[in-house]
């Protein structure tokens, strides 16, 4: 592996993480985003959850688009399939940890059913096919995406928490106030594309 | 054809699935930076959600009940694949646009929604129209909060330069954090309404929605489907049900008041229910048309 490859992976690392977050710039998965940032703790184990299944997610995919889909020619098959490959992983990843990791299914159980529907899932792959990225690198890119999730979820639960007890005007209690946090965030997030 | 027409005004007005069901938030949010874009896919939703509407509805008689849900997100998928490389070949420019967000309606919320819960129980030509109408439903919402974030971003009324030199856009606006203020404006003022309704003395509340709700209370393990009004919900719903029966029976009062009145006032107390009790008279309200 050169040096010229490390500094690319790295530099996607950053941008897919903090620069074009998933969430704050993307709008990608923005129901746990909104539905599951009410506690810190349970936003970072939503956080972890989300990290675990887009990076095999887009292991998965990556590797049944490059060696099923180009193979047969069959790419523009590609929408049906990692829906479908997506479901069924979540299944199984579900399945295998309940029987096999007892500790760590108690920790993500809860999270994974929900995944399934998380568009972030399904956005990661298909951009990954999108920018042709290859295995390894669409792997970084579902990683560093993931955690770019991670990242906003746990600091939005923590603005969240300090701001339960505030005195808010009635029609901004709850869901507007969670949303114009979240554009200050976007705002403050915007200011990590002087990194790159 | 009634029945077509009241399909199509439920899915404009009465459960518009942005401004009232608040459905489907990632497209929202993500493609109205300007007028023409939320129109170019609130119509290529509309196109997805009728077609795929109306072959669930012809199928709901061969497709099994255990694997609905996957079957449904085959057909959906199809759709949209197909409406994909349609755009990619005659509208390149908003496909660009659009970019990977138009395979993502597979995952929207309001596409699933309506085929669990008006297409797999509903005859042909009505789940079509209601497909219509939640489509268009969703073009309109979504040109509306283009046109707002585009004047206010870039100062262009569909691309048309429409303020004086000497006022300045705002461009936040056009930037991803203005979606979140324009969402969060827009939610605040429907509380604002709910609430005004609420101490006038009707009955006005929104069908729980996917997006806005606590998923993590949800026990959801199969879409954003159940998360709102379930006509066909099994044993699933029966805890809710249990829990909304005290309300459902005043509500059931209401709903046969408000449809000898208007739609609107029987529409609130369908809303009201939420899961069980509310299908239960969705059902007979249906049939009463």
């Amino acid at each position: 592996m050169n040096m010229e490859y490390v500094k690319e992976l790295l530099v996607l690392l950053i941008g897919s993480s903090l620069v074009s977050n998933v969430v704050l710039s993307q709008f990608l998965g923005l129901c746990p985003f909104l539905g599951v940032s009410r506690k810190t703790n349970t936003a970072a184990g939503m956080g972890v959850a989300v990290i675990f299944v887009i990076t095999l997610a887009s292991a998965v995919a990556g590797v049944i688009y490059e060696f099923v889909l180009v193979r047969f020619h069959v790419e523009y098959l590609k929408t049906i399939v990692f829906i479908l490959v997506i479901a069924a992983l979540v299944q199984f990843v579900e399945m295998f940890l309940r029987k096999s990791m007892p500790s760590l299914y108690e920790a993500l159980g809860v999270y994974l059913p929900l995944i399934t529907t998380n568009c972030a899932v399904l956005g990661v792959a298909i951009t990954n096919v999108q920018k042709e990225y290859g295995i390894l690198t669409g792997i970084v890119n579902g990683f560093a995406t993931a955690a770019g999730f991670c990242v906003a979820i746990v600091i939005l639960a923590g603005i969240r928490e300090k701001l339960e007890y505030n005195d808010i005007p009635a029609p901004f209690k709850g869901m507007p106030t969670v949303l114009l946090t979240a554009g200050l965030m976007a705002i403050a997030f915007c200011g990590f594309s002087g990194l790159l | 054809m009634n029945k077509a027409g009241e399909r199509l005004y439920n899915g404009l007005v009465k459960e518009n699935p942005t401004f009232v069901l608040m459905l489907g938030m990632c497209p929202t949010l993500a493609v109205t930076t300007s007028a023409v874009n939320g129109l170019g896919m609130g119509l290529t939703t509309m196109v997805v959600l009728a077609l795929s509407n109306m072959i669930i509805s012809l199928l709901r008689n061969i497709i099994p009940d255990r694997v609905r849900i996957p079957a449904f997100i085959v057909i959906i998928a199809s759709f949209v694949t197909v409406v994909q490389l349609l755009l990619e070949a005659y509208l390149p420019s908003l496909n660009q646009a659009l970019g990977v967000y138009i395979p993502l309606i597979v995952v929207n919320c309001i596409i699933l929604g309506r085929a669990e819960s008006y297409a797999y129980s509903n005859p042909v030509i009505p789940s079509l129209f209601d497909g219509i109408g939640m489509g268009l439903g969703f073009t309109f919402a979504l040109t509306c909060i283009g046109l707002v974030r585009e004047l206010l971003g870039a100062g262009q009324f569909f691309g048309l330069d429409i303020l004086p030199d000497s006022a300045e856009p705002i461009r936040i606006f056009g930037q991803a954090p203005g979606a979140f203020f324009v969402l969060a404006g827009l939610v605040a003022l429907q509380n604002y309404i709910k609430e005004s309704r609420k101490k006038a003395g009707k009955e006005y509340e929104k069908i729980g929605s996917g997006c806005t709700h606590d998923c993590m209370n949800c026990k959801d393990s199969e879409g954003c489907s159940k998360r709102f009004y379930d006509e066909n919900a099994g044993g699933k719903a029966e805890g809710k049900a249990k829990q909304a029966k005290a309300q459902g029976n005043a509500a059931a009062g209401n709903a046969a008041a408000g449809n000898a009145k208007t739609g609107n006032a029987a529409a609130g107390s369908v809303k009201t229910g939420n899961a069980a009790s509310g299908n239960v008279k969705a059902g007979s309200t249906e049939e009463g048309r």
